[in-house]
């Protein structure tokens, strides 16, 4: 086991990676640092009539050891950019993404999908039933989520998405999802004595389902 | 390195550094420890009242003559603690004495004042829980009234002090009283100014 | 220039007046005897927090089971089983409890208290009443949180995050009515008297070093101490603030943290972040500096890097405050903000990486003494590693994508806090009890606490990460509820008896602590031949410190010094010049 649990958006890949990159660098530092730790104990143990070194310390050597990992450090944050840019600033066009209104509240997930004319806050918006979420893959979705209480948290772990809700506010958010299945939506912020079961059941399925079924909700709730 | 003050026949020594003795110093502390507290408040106000669409203009609900006025009274007390502190300097303490008092009443006019400016607004229906202005107003000008009137006490509390001679010998203490007296004043200068102009 | 050891000798102490027991013991205004007050009262609440503890595992290894034993006490209403609104409840006080009424006690307000005059050759703190109140504020705020327990719909169940609005309505969990109240204002009693302690600690240091004891002479316990007393002094009050502002939400109906009067919820998680960020670093500051001192003299060799140890320490303080953001990237804040906040964030590893690299510096070729102090203080090397590298993920911002609210996060704060803090404090405690008390501890208990915390603690938490990896959120009374994490329940219940292990191993440590009370052998006045001050008094101390003020002619460091014949050179120890020939 070295990773994330398998991933099904656009977003799963560079997060992945670098999850994958983090691991290595700190994996490689680990073992040289505990690795030198455990090496020193044993090789420097005290022993009859040994005498320690007597040194204060070594400018060149601090030197080495705080600009090279300066460095790395720096590298890696800037090179983290581009994937946060990308998921949390950088929003896809409305034209060819699908926009869908989720609102969280104590202790269930509520989400409005655009009705035929294709806009939401229009009179034709089709409610899912609480807690199924149905997606289509291979397509830019954007949600807008916002909360009815307190803070709740979008959490659908194989999407590689989390947001928080924030009540009063509207937070839009996006990812592209890839590999069609059934997944779980959890809530990621303690929201009172029902957080451990704001459970949401996340289906991924091509566009041609997606419609299908929200026909069928939108026929039922007539 | 660190020496220390003493007086002929007085057995506490005062260790000092760089010429600030003990207490000055924890004081100074004490200050950006109160700092910081006015800060957070300050930064929770501005940034509430910049992100909401209306905000009542001040000068509507408030007299800002009468507050321009307390705030000349404010003024006035810092000055009063000013010469008591110089009249100490320069040996004058019964002179000191007389202004520290001089500074206290001016406090408790001021909140006084304060006082019948809440009242007046609460008159109007401004309180607390009816607006975002009115819950950061209470809360800003409550919480500077409190380190007022906390003030007041101490300054009157050195006053009989130095009535009774308590400072003849050694006056740090009215000068420890000046600093909080000052730093109070400042910060109702930035409140005034935030709250009531702005 | 008047010389404090020559105000000492002006000072004539005349004998102490005879104590009645309530002034020596219980309102004394000694810093020796106040550390012990704080020393005492962190180590109970540490076995409360650690009780609650053993609670939140119990329920995520077998949940809604009954438990045995203590479940008849506790939950004898609900059928021995956690109640359903337990959970939030445990998961709160569990962390208000260790970070406020432990860790942050015991690291300034024990040791804090106990060292300092007598590091700097000081006869007691700069305010000896200010530091009695200091303590006597904490008890109110120990009954005040303790109240909470017994109030209807019990204690404050909102994390000890208090997130808004969860934490602003009454109705929105039970515990957010009464308890949550009474969590504000004992909290507002311990920021009281971090402050009134902090204003004392950085008096102390700066006024009343004895002759000879420059700023970089003093040990890195002093360092970190002061500096952490800069931090409780800067960063509390704005927590004090915020606490305030939340209270007037909940009581007198404003609305600065909930939307529907206008106010902002994520204004909450900025004030309140802006001081628990420092307050990370007031928690594992002090058991750095003590943990360099302990590595230095039980490898009996200089610290390595002296002043960049002090500037490292002095970097992780100031970056501190401004990575407070990397606690709110998923929370809806401008996602800018990310960006700046995650680079100063990957920087702040920086110099704790440094003091990591001067530490092992220290061993090589030292003398190595792996005694219990010793080997508590290298397990606070080692896992305070693993919780930084840890940190290393959730910094990178989109893996915090995944990774925030999830186990990962809750292993690396307990390899930083347990890992990091808490073997430093099991080193200090065993490292100094000679001192404070003038007995011995046991060396082989000491070893035996060690090994079974050592290994316990790791088969506890490190699979915290594959929990967080497979996106275990935290603060779920049931993860099993969902059917991705339900493969997990063998790892939780394995964690699980882990913990009660290490829970059963600290028996171990604190009967070895209250034997040694009564039965440890006498300690000498330098049973580690140390070179710092503490250790040129006797064990322990007399009221007055020093029956003469030391003189101090060295930094602490110098062991193995070719001018000593010994390989220990006490900072007070004055070498007279060799005779010419």
């Amino acid at each position: 086991m070295g990773g994330l649990i398998p991933g099904a958006s656009t977003f799963a890949g560079p997060i992945d990676s670098l999850f994958m990159i983090v691991l290595v660098v700190t994996g490689v530092a680990f073992v040289l640092v505990e690795g030198v730790l455990v090496y020193f104990l044993v090789r420097y143990r005290h022993r009859e009539g040994g005498k320690a070194t007597y040194t204060h310390g070594n400018r060149r050597v601090e030197l080495a050891w705080t600009i090279v990992p300066g460095l790395m450090l720096f590298w890696l944050a800037v090179y983290q950019y581009n994937t946060w840019i990308n998921a949390k600033i950088f929003l896809p066009g409305s034209s060819e993404a699908l926009t869908v209104d989720v609102s969280a509240n104590q202790f269930e997930w509520q989400v409005t999908y655009p009705g035929p004319d294709g806009l939401l806050d229009s009179p034709d918006d089709i409610k899912a039933p609480i807690n199924l979420l149905h997606f289509p893959v291979d397509r830019p979705v954007i949600i807008r989520l916002t909360s009815v209480d307190v803070l709740h948290s979008f959490f659908i772990p194989a999407l590689r998405v989390k947001q928080d809700a924030v009540p009063g506010r509207q937070v839009t958010f996006w990812f592209e999802a890839i590999e069609p299945g059934e997944y779980e939506l959890a809530c990621a912020e303690l929201c009172g004595l029902g957080h451990y079961r704001m459970r949401g059941q996340v289906t991924l399925e091509s566009q041609a389902e997606f419609d299908a079924w929200l026909a069928d909700v939108a026929a039922r709730s007539q | 390195m660190s020496h220390a003050s003493s007086t002929p026949g007085h057995a506490h020594i005062t260790p000092i550094w760089q010429g600030i003795p003990t207490p000055k110093f924890a004081v100074w502390l004490f200050l950006a420890s109160e700092i910081m507290f006015f800060t957070g408040l300050i930064v929770a106000y501005i940034s509430l009242r910049y992100s909401l669409p209306d905000w009542p203009v001040a000068a509507e609900l408030l007299s800002v003559p009468l507050v321009a006025f307390n705030t000349f009274i404010l003024i006035c007390s810092s000055v009063t603690m000013v010469l008591a502190y110089d009249s100490a300097e320069r040996g004058d303490l019964r002179r000191s004495s007389y202004l520290l008092l001089a500074t206290a009443i001016l406090g408790a006019i001021f909140l006084s004042i304060q006082a019948i400016e809440w009242a007046d607004l609460m008159g109007e229906g401004v309180r607390a829980a009816s607006s975002m202005f009115g819950g950061t107003f209470y809360t800003l000008t409550g919480f500077h009234g409190t380190h007022v009137a906390i003030g007041v006490i101490w300054v009157t509390a050195v006053a009989l002090k130095a009535f009774r001679g308590g400072y003849d010998e050694n006056h740090l203490g009215i000068e420890l009283a000046g600093l909080y007296w000052h730093f109070v004043d400042v910060v109702w200068i930035i409140l005034f100014t935030i709250i009531y102009l702005i | 220039m008047t010389h404090v050891h020559e105000i000492d000798q002006q000072l004539e102490m005349a004998p102490a007046p005879e104590l009645s027991f309530l002034r020596k013991y219980v309102f004394s205004t000694d810093h020796k005897v106040i550390g012990k007050q704080f020393l005492f009262s962190s180590l109970i609440f540490f076995m409360f927090g650690g009780l609650l503890a053993l609670l939140m595992r119990t329920q995520l290894a077998w949940p809604w089971q009954e438990i045995p034993i203590l479940g008849k006490y506790i939950y004898g209403s609900t059928g021995n089983i956690l109640a359903p609104e337990g959970y939030p409840a445990l998961v709160t006080m569990h962390g208000t409890i260790m970070i406020f009424f432990f860790i942050i006690p015991v690291l300034s307000g024990a040791f804090g208290n106990f060292l300092i005059p007598l590091m700097i050759g000081a006869r007691d703190m700069a305010f000896p009443r200010l530091n009695m109140l200091s303590y006597w504020f904490m008890v109110p705020a120990f009954l005040v949180m303790l109240a909470g327990f017994f109030v209807e719909g019990g204690t404050a169940a909102a994390g000890w995050t208090s997130y808004v609005p969860l934490s602003a309505l009454s109705d929105m969990i039970p515990g957010s009515g009464l308890g949550q109240t009474l969590w504000i204002i004992s909290l507002v009693l311990v920021g009281t008297s971090s402050t009134m302690g902090a204003i004392n600690y950085i008096t102390t240091i700066v006024m009343m070093r004895a002759e000879g004891m420059h700023m970089f002479r003093l040990p890195m316990t002093l360092w970190a101490l002061f500096i952490t007393a800069i931090l409780v002094l800067l960063a509390t009050p704005v927590l004090t603030s915020a606490l305030l502002l939340l209270l007037f939400d909940r009581t007198i109906g404003t609305s600065f943290f909930l939307p529907e009067g206008g106010g902002n919820p994520l204004m909450w998680q900025h004030l309140f972040w802006f001081y628990s960020h420092p307050a990370v670093y007031i928690m594992i500051l002090p058991a750095m500096g003590m943990a360099s001192d302990m590595i230095s003299c039980f490898s009996r060799k200089p610290l390595f890097g002296y002043k960049p140890m002090v500037y490292s320490i002095m970097a992780i303080a100031g970056l501190g405050f401004i990575v407070w953001g990397h606690h709110m990237f998923q929370s809806g804040m401008n996602p800018v903000l990310g960006i700046t906040f995650m680079t100063s964030t990957m920087m702040i590893a920086l110099p704790s990486a440094i003091k990591t690299f001067n530490w092992l510096a220290t061993l090589w070729q030292g003398q190595i003494q792996l005694t219990a102090p010793m080997l508590n203080a290298l397990a606070f090397v080692s896992t305070f590693v693993i919780g930084g590298l840890s940190g290393v993920f959730a910094a990178a911002t989109p893996v915090d994508i995944f990774l925030h609210d999830t186990f990962w996060i809750v292993g690396h704060i307990h390899y930083v806090l347990f890992g990091g803090s808490l073997f430093g404090v099991f080193g200090a405690v065993q490292y100094w009890f000679p001192k404070m008390f003038g007995r011995m501890m046991s060396e082989s208990w000491g070893k035996v606490h060690f090994v079974l915390t050592f290994v316990t603690f790791n088969l506890v938490f490190f699979p915290m990460f594959l929990l967080g990896a497979n996106g275990m959120p935290r603060r779920i009374a049931d993860p099993y509820n969902y059917t991705y994490l339900q493969n997990l329940q063998g790892l939780n219940q394995f964690m699980t008896i882990s913990a009660y292990v290490l829970a059963l191993a600290q028996v171990v440590l604190i009967a070895n602590f209250f034997v040694s009370l009564f039965r440890g052998q006498r300690a000498v006045d330098n049973p580690w031949n140390a070179n710092t001050l503490e250790w040129a008094t006797t064990s322990p101390p007399p009221l007055e410190n020093f029956h003469k003020v030391p003189m101090v002619y060295r930094g602490p460091y110098e062991y193995s010094s070719p001018q000593a014949e010994e390989d220990w050179l006490p900072q007070n120890r004055e070498l007279l010049p060799a005779p010419a020939d």
